[in-house]
C-alpha cells in the first residue's frame, strides 16, 4: 500500500463519478484538439498550395464555397463543360493553360477518397478549335512567360502536377500516394470505381494536401462514372500574372456571368481568415473550459470529499498527517486531469479524423505535441479546481469516522 | 512498573448555544504498561471523549496527558498524527474499515506511512491476519466478511504497527454475545502475550470484567 495505490483503488471504486467529473474538461480539450488539428493541417496546406499550385485562377459554379482552395470544387454544383470552349474561343490574352475538372467524393472498398476527372493536355490541344487559337503553342507561352513575381512564389513547371498530365488513357488513372496505400494498390494494378475498372498508370508523390487522397482519371470517364454528363465542377486557369492585373478576371466574368471567378490569392486569404477564426474560437473555448472544467472538477471533488469524510477520518485516526490527505486528493486530481487530457486528445483526434475531410477537405493526421498540451492544460485545470476541496478535506476531524455507528 | 500514560486534571468543554458542556471534568489517573483498562459509564458520560483525548485525536481544554514522558496536550497536529502512527492502535465499534480495500489492503494502510516496501507490507500484514485467524480471508472486502471477521481485520490493522497501546471504543457493541466473547478473549491474548496496553470503553459488564483496571465515568467525572 502506498498513497498512489490508495488513490488508484479509490478511483476504481467510483468510475462513473470519475467520468462525469472529467467530462467537461474532456469535451473541451477534444474540441480544441479537433480545431487545432484541422487548422494546423490546413495552414500547412495553404503554404504547400502556394508552392505547388497548378493554376492561379479558378472558375467555380456560383454556389461553391471558397473557404478552402483544395476542397473548393469537391461536391460543388456543376456547370457545362462547354464553358471551356467559350474561354478558348474568346481569345483572351493571358490565358496560358486551362484544365476543366469534375470532382466528387467517393467510397472505394470502404475508403473515403476523392475522384477527380481531368482532361489531359494532349486532348485539349488536339481539339481543332483550340489548335487554331494557338493556346498551347510554344510562341504564346514564350510571349507571356512567367512573370518574376510568379517565379518567386515558386510556380515552377515541374511542380505543377496536374498540369503536367500530358496524356491519360480513357480507362487509366493516377492515384495519390495516400489513396494508393489505403487501397493497397501499386502502379499497374486495377481498381474498380463504381463498376468501372481503371488501370493505375502512376502513383503520385506525396504532397501533404488532399491530392494524396485523390484519384485522377479522364474527365469523360469520370463524367460517365458519376453520371454527370458534359458537366464540370471547376476550370483551373493558369493565367499570366500581368494579364491578371490588366483585368483578366473581369473579362472572364463577362464571358461566364453565372460562375464565380476567383484567384488563388483570394482563396488562400479566405482560408487564412478561416484559420484565424478557428484559432480565436479555440482560444475562447479554452477560456470556457478553464472555468467550466475547473468548476466541474471542483464540484465533483467537493462531493467526493464529503462522501469520503468517514474514510478520511479513518486515515487521520491511523496517523495520516493532514499533508498526506491533501497529497492524496491532489494526486487524484492530477490523475483525473491526466485521464481527461488523454481521452480529450483522443476524442479530438477522432473528431478531426471524421470531420476533417468535410470541413477542410483534408485527411487529418494526429499532432502528437497536442497530446502534451492537452495533458498539461487538463492537469492544471484539475489541480486548480481541486485545491479548495482538498484543503477542506485535510481539515476534517480525525475522529469523523467515530461519530456514526 | 512504570506508567505508560498519566492523566492530570483534564477537562474537555464544548461551547453550545445553551451553555458550556463538560464532556470531561477534572479527570486524573495513571495507567501502567500492560494494563487492561475498562472504561464504563452511562451514555453521555464522556467515555469516548476520554479515549479521543488520550489517543491524541482531540486536545483537552485543560489538564495534562503524558504518554511515556511526553506531553500530548500541547503537541502539534503533526506530532499527534506521528504519535498515533507510531504508538497507537484503534478498534472501533463500527470497525472503521475502508470499504474499497480488501482485508489485507486495510491492514497494509498503517504500514504505508512507515516506508515499508510492498513485499514487507505483504509479509507483515499476512502475519497479523494469520494471528487473528483470517489468513484465508485476506482478499475479501469488508462487505464479504461477517461482523466478527470485520472486527478481527480491524484488530489486525491495529496490531500491524506493533503499537504500545490499543484504544477500543465498544469493540463488541455491534457483535452478538458469542462473538463478543471471542473478540474479548482475543484482546486479552494480545494484552497478555504481546504486553500491549489496552484501554477499552464498554457498556457490557462481561466485557468490563476482562480489565484489571476499571475506570467509571459519570457526567465527565471519575466515579470510584
Ligand atoms: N463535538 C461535540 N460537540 C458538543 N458536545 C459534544 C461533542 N462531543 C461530545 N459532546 C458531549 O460530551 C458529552 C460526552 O460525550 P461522549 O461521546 O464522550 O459520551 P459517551 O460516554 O461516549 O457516550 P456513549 O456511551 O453514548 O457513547 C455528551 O454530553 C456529548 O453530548
Ligand atoms: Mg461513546
Amino acid at each position: 500500500m502506498n498513497l498512489l495505490k490508495l488513490v488508484w483503488l479509490e478511483l476504481g471504486q467510483r468510475k462513473t463519478q470519475l467520468i462525469s467529473g472529467i467530462l467537461a474538461i474532456t469535451l473541451g480539450i477534444g474540441v480544441i484538439v479537433a480545431i487545432r488539428s484541422i487548422s494546423v493541417v490546413s495552414e500547412k496546406a495553404v503554404a504547400i498550395n502556394l508552392d505547388n499550385l497548378g493554376a492561379n485562377i479558378m472558375v467555380l459554379p456560383q454556389g461553391a464555397s471558397v473557404d478552402n482552395y483544395y476542397a473548393a470544387d469537391i461536391d460543388a454544383p456543376t456547370f457545362p463543360e462547354e464553358y471551356v470552349e467559350r474561354i478558348v474561343t474568346s481569345e483572351l490574352k493571358g490565358v496560358d493553360n486551362l484544365s476543366p475538372k469534375l470532382t466528387r467524393r467517393i467510397d472505394i472498398n470502404g475508403q473515403k477518397l476523392v475522384l477527380t476527372g481531368i482532361l489531359p493536355k494532349n486532348e485539349l490541344a488536339s481539339k481543332p478549335i483550340w489548335q487554331n487559337s494557338g493556346l498551347f503553342g510554344a510562341e504564346l507561352n514564350a510571349a507571356c512567360g512567367p512573370s518574376p513575381s510568379n517565379e518567386s512564389l515558386g510556380y515552377k513547371d515541374e511542380k505543377l502536377q496536374r498540369k503536367s498530365i500530358d496524356s491519360l488513357g480513357i480507362s487509366d488513372c493516377l492515384i495519390g500516394s495516400n489513396a494508393a496505400s489505403r487501397l493497397k494498390v501499386k502502379e499497374g494494378d486495377k481498381i474498380t470505381v463504381a463498376g468501372t475498372e481503371l488501370k493505375i498508370g502512376k502513383v503520385l508523390g506525396e504532397t501533404g494536401t488532399i491530392d494524396d487522397d485523390r484519384i485522377f482519371a479522364h474527365l469523360h470517364t469520370v463524367q460517365s462514372i458519376l453520371e454527370i454528363k458534359d458537366q464540370v465542377s471547376a476550370i483551373e486557369i493558369m493565367g499570366c500574372c500581368n494579364a491578371i492585373s490588366d483585368g483578366l478576371l473581369g473579362k472572364l466574368r463577362n464571358i461566364l456571368p453565372d460562375t464565380k471567378i476567383t484567384t488563388i490569392g483570394q482563396i488562400v486569404s479566405t482560408q487564412i481568415k478561416t484559420n484565424k477564426l478557428m484559432n480565436q474560437i479555440s482560444l475562447i473555448i479554452l477560456i470556457i473550459i478553464v472555468f467550466v472544467g475547473g468548476i466541474s472538477i471542483g464540484n465533483y471533488m467537493w462531493a467526493n470529499v464529503n462522501e469520503r469524510k468517514r474514510e478520511i477520518g479513518i486515515l487521520r485516526m491511523i496517523g495520516y498527517p493532514k499533508s498526506s490527505i491533501y497529497y492524496i486528493l491532489m494526486l487524484k486530481a492530477a490523475i483525473m486531469g491526466l485521464i481527461g487530457g488523454i481521452i480529450g486528445y483522443m476524442a479530438g483526434v477522432l473528431i478531426a479524423w471524421f470531420l476533417g475531410p468535410y470541413i477542410a477537405g483534408i485527411n487529418i493526421a494526429p499532432i502528437p505535441i497536442l497530446l502534451l498540451w492537452s495533458v498539461i492544460i487538463s492537469v492544471f485545470i484539475s489541480l486548480v479546481g481541486s485545491v479548495l476541496p482538498a484543503w477542506f478535506a485535510a481539515r476534517f476531524e480525525p475522529y469523523s469516522n467515530m461519530q456514526e455507528v | 512498573m512504570t506508567n505508560i500514560l498519566t492523566v492530570q486534571n483534564i477537562a474537555k468543554t464544548y461551547n453550545m448555544r445553551d451553555g458550556i458542556v463538560y464532556a470531561l471534568n477534572d479527570v486524573s489517573f495513571a495507567i501502567k504498561k500492560g494494563d487492561f483498562v475498562s472504561i464504563t459509564g452511562p451514555s453521555g458520560s464522556g467515555k469516548t471523549t476520554l479515549l479521543l483525548a488520550l489517543s491524541g485525536l482531540i486536545r483537552p481544554t485543560s489538564g495534562q496527558i503524558i504518554f511515556e514522558g511526553k506531553h500530548l496536550e500541547n503537541a502539534s497536529d503533526k506530532e499527534l498524527a506521528g504519535f498515533r502512527k507510531k504508538h497507537v492502535g484503534f478498534v472501533m465499534q463500527n470497525f472503521s474499515l475502508i470499504p474499497y480495500m480488501t482485508a489485507i489492503q486495510n491492514v497494509m494502510v498503517p504500514l504505508s506511512l512507515n516506508g515499508h516496501v510492498s513485499a514487507e507490507q505483504q509479509v507483515l500484514s499476512s502475519a497479523v491476519l494469520e494471528l487473528v485467524g483470517l489468513e484465508n480471508r485476506k482478499n475479501h472486502f469488508p462487505r464479504e466478511l461477517s461482523a466478527g471477521q470485520q472486527q478481527r481485520v480491524a484488530i489486525a490493522r491495529a496490531l500491524v504497527n506493533k503499537p504500545s497501546i490499543i484504544f477500543a471504543d465498544e469493540p463488541t457493541g455491534n457483535l452478538d454475545p458469542a462473538l463478543s466473547t471471542e473478540i474479548m478473549e482475543f484482546l486479552q491474548k494480545i494484552n497478555k502475550e504481546l504486553n500491549i496496553t489496552i484501554m477499552m470503553v464498554t457498556h457490557s459488564p462481561q466485557a468490563a470484567n476482562y480489565g484489571n483496571v476499571k475506570i467509571m465515568l459519570e457526567d465527565g467525572k471519575l466515579n470510584n
